[in-house]
């Protein structure tokens, strides 16, 4: 069933909506879909920020030596990459960007459960972001501890960690609101008819999500204010010399940190859950094991946390321990592979730009989730910890994981917001180029990773110059393919044709309302009779 | 449920676990008094856990909530409780 | 759609629980520190803890207890229209929360004159297991003070809720929410206690 009304098309739903003139009608709205664009618009500028940062240690990396910056330069260089590109991109990314935008209007509400709650979040989100950058202006100069902020370093390091503890413990605060809100939406705020096993599988990740926003983000919060507290007042409890234990901050970092992974993952797979059945025409195969492996993987994600740590000295029996429940982890989410490829198994394929990401999803987060396995494995990361196979390996699974699945997330639902459609030649064109670029550049980390190059270093020895320069070139083409799929992007949303409000045939509750959509959502409160990928109950096949 | 019609605890009810909550008080001092070596803190964990649980239950009403609250407070708990234990493995075994 | 606000008690109280739930896990990083350092120095916790006041610390576990009473109570009091009851009581939480951090000046000042606090030179003339004891009291009891100061905010701001009518036997989830923060508060002393001011053997 549809909730379009007679005028549809013609209006600019929730964007002629506002409750106060000009820029006040955005930052004082709590409306989750203005909230979602806010944070998508400052998600989106920080990624490019980030990007342009890994540029240029891509450009200081071309030659071994000094090339364009000295190496204190360098430490803060991929320091700050790292806290933008994690705590402002995308840890938030798909939740508060594409959760607020979306969420709501797949479960038949008309705003999450504390819609006010929702603004403050941002509020922390862009106070967190001010703190980051202003860490770079002000006290000794931007962190140059890389973003774990290890001990002994971090305590002992005249550069502003101090600020930047702020900022991360303002970050987390607003993720666990968030997160919050959006356990009690999904519980509290389904539409009649909308039952547990009915809610698409977008707005699953998001719930599994949230709990770990919930239950892990405290723990980075105590432990940058432990750090804040060491560094401002003294307290020793990190510091050998006063009794205390360096492993224990990485503990203490690291049972979030971990954690986070997964809330970076998570809605990654459920944009991917969602739009597979769609471009396969196809219900998504096995419905129930993707949600069981969800929860699974947000549960097995807090019990792995020390795989980060096996070579930092704590006892032999942890590393064991740890490096067994790490293969543990790796099952749910490789279940949910095979279901993707099943669901496209015999399916009637659409080979549209939301599709063409979510293939590379696929394929990169297989690539990165095997190297994972190697470090998984106690014996072989003891030979590339702290390598570039290391960097290699995240970059496959957050940029070809998560990345891919944000680019899938704007190609999918923009049209919904804005109600109008990019070019999708140019879009796909983008997306090749963004490939290339992407697997020339971070497969060479991992082959240098594996000839024995380490990480964080500015300088590095001359047989590992090629393989450098070929990732250096890989960036430039990497970023040329974002250029052309952003520039594409944002003239669609200007200039493009208006969208159709179910431009790819969804089944779930976002399509069946306006391009955009209504300040409420709905005109009347929707009653689901359905399952998100019933096409033929949908009356769409 | 609204909240008109959620159930009212008596006042009598909250004074009774204020008082078994002194008398516990009480008992977790005297017992500290005692050497037991190593059992000492469990036995006081222990006294802590019940004085929680009648906070919890009574003071904060979670005896008459759904049984979804107690099972998040229960994942909670022991999520915390797998985070303790596990960082114990790396802390007593090390060489 | 109508444009009738529909509260929904249920969803602010679970949402209430889910913050306390952070909570929980924000004071847990202290206690995964204590765990470790009570295994690790299992005997200068014990001379570290002899140092602290059992009177302090119990006497501010019997004003927690009966704060948590009095707030208990007001929502009662509210729910059988004695709001002026409850305003009295919740009035009584705030002047515990008062004795509370009065005790706790009095206690710090005390040791902070001994010359132990975070960075003196005295604690780290003690021996490491001490020093650790010691700068984790203070972090511990600090961030639990500041959170008795919120408590004692959020109570307040309740109070005023009351006062202008906008909370009432009708509508008391704020009363409630408000209540629950304050028993989380209650709670962290509860473990608080034995495990700083207990260690005796």
């Amino acid at each position: 069933m549809s909730y379009l009304p007679p005028s549809a098309g013609s209006g600019r739903g929730f964007f002629d909506e506002a409750r106060y003139p000009g820029i006040f009608g955005w930052i004082l709205s709590t409306d989750h879909k203005r909230i979602g664009l806010l944070y998508f618009w400052c998600i989106v500028t920080f990624f490019c920020v980030g990007a342009v940062l890994g540029l240029l240690l891509r450009l200081e990396l071309w030659a071994p030596g000094r090339t364009i910056m000295d190496a204190q330069t360098y430490n803060a260089t991929f320091t700050l990459h790292g806290v933008i590109m994690i705590f402002l991109f995308i840890i938030p990314g798909i939740p508060a960007a594409f959760g607020n935008l979306i969420m709501p209007i797949q479960l038949g509400a008309r705003d999450v459960a504390f819609p006010r709650l929702n603004l403050f979040s941002w509020y922390l989100y862009i106070s967190g972001a001010a703190l980051a950058v202003t860490s770079l202006f002000t006290g000794g100069g931007p962190p140059d501890t890389g973003w774990t902020f290890y001990v002994p370093f971090s305590a002992q390091t005249t550069t502003n960690v101090s600020l930047a503890a702020v900022a991360v413990f303002l970050l987390g605060f607003s993720s666990i609101l968030t997160g919050l809100n959006f356990v009690t939406t999904i519980h509290r705020l389904r539409a009649e008819g909308m039952t547990w096993m009915r809610i698409p599988l977008f707005t699953w990740s998001l719930y599994a999500t949230a709990w770990i926003q919930i239950l892990a983000t405290p723990v980075i919060g105590i432990t940058v204010a432990l750090l804040f507290a060491e560094r401002i007042i003294g307290t020793g409890l990190f510091d050998p010399a006063q009794g205390g234990d360096p492993i224990m901050f990485q503990h203490l970092f690291w049972i979030y940190s971990h954690p986070a992974v997964y809330i970076m993952i998570l809605p990654g797979m459920g944009v991917i859950s969602d739009i597979v059945p769609v471009f396969a025409r196809k219900p998504a195969f096995g419905y129930k094991a993707i949600v069981v492996s969800s929860i699974a993987i947000a549960f097995a994600g807090s019990l792995v946390w020390a795989h980060h740590m096996y070579t930092s000295g704590m006892s032999d029996i942890a590393v064991m321990v740890f490096s067994f429940l790490t293969f543990i982890v790796a099952i749910p989410s490789a279940i949910k592979v095979f279901n993707w490829l099943a669901t496209m198994y015999q399916g009637s394929i659409l080979l549209d730009p939301p599709l063409l990401y979510a293939l590379s999803f696929i394929l990169l987060f297989t690539i990165g989730g095997l190297t994972g396995l190697v470090l998984g494995a106690a014996a072989t990361d003891i030979h590339v910890h702290d390598t570039y196979f290391v960097v290699g390996h995240f970059h496959f699974v957050m940029f070809g994981g998560t990345g891919m699945a944000f680019f899938a997330a704007m190609h999918y639902w923009l049209p919904k917001i804005y109600g109008r459609m990019y070019d999708k030649t140019v879009a796909t064109v983008a997306w090749g180029v963004i490939i290339v670029g992407f697997l020339i550049l971070y497969l060479s980390m991992k082959i240098v990773g594996m000839m024995g190059m380490p990480r964080r270093y500015w300088d590095y020895v001359p047989e590992f110059t090629g393989l450098n320069q070929l990732a250096t070139v890989g960036s430039w083409i990497l970023a040329i393919g974002l250029v052309l799929m952003f520039v594409n992007l944002i003239r669609g949303i200007l200039k493009g044709e208006p969208a159709d409000p179910n431009p790819w045939g969804g089944a779930t509750l976002e399509w069946q309302v306006p391009s955009p959509p209504p300040t409420e959502n709905f005109e009347t409160d929707p009653v689901v009779t359905h399952g998100p990928y019933d096409f033929k109950k949908a009356g769409i096949l | 449920m609204t909240q008109d019609h959620a159930h009212i605890v008596p006042y009598r009810t909250f004074i009774i676990v204020w008082i078994a909550l002194l008398i516990l008080t009480a008992i977790t001092v005297a017992a500290a008094q005692v050497n037991l070596g190593a059992l000492n803190v469990w036995v006081a964990l222990g006294i802590a856990t019940l004085k929680s649980g009648l906070v919890v239950a009574i003071f904060m009403h979670m005896k008459y909530e759904s049984p979804l609250f107690k099972i998040a407070l229960l994942s909670a708990l022991a999520i915390l409780a797998i985070f303790i234990g596990m960082t114990l493995l790396d802390v007593l075994y090390r060489s | 759609m109508s444009g009738h606000e529909h509260k929904d008690y249920t969803g602010a109280k679970f949402g209430m629980w889910l913050f306390l739930f952070t909570e929980v896990l924000l004071f847990g990083g202290l206690f995964i520190l204590y765990s470790v350092y009570l295994a690790r120095y299992p005997k200068e916790f014990i001379s570290a803890g002899k140092q602290l006041n059992v009177w302090f610390g119990g006497g501010n576990t019997l004003v927690l207890l009966t704060s948590s009473l009095f707030v208990a109570i007001s929502i009662t009091a509210l729910r059988r229209g004695s709001t002026r009851l409850c305003l009295g009581l919740l009035g009584g939480t705030v002047a515990c929360a008062a004795i509370f951090m009065v005790n706790k000046y009095f206690e710090w000042s005390a040791k902070i004159g001994h010359g132990i606090y975070p960075g003196s030179t005295h604690l780290k003339e003690l021996p490491p297991g001490e020093m650790v004891f010691f700068n984790i009291y203070y972090l511990t009891t600090g961030l639990h003070g500041i959170h008795v100061v919120i408590g004692a905010i959020v109570l307040v701001w309740t109070m005023v809720f009351i006062k202008t009518g906008r909370v009432h036997a009708g509508d008391w989830v704020i009363l409630e929410n408000a209540g629950l923060y304050w028993h989380l508060v209650d709670l962290i002393w509860i473990f608080i206690f034995p495990l700083y001011y207990l260690i005796l053997h």
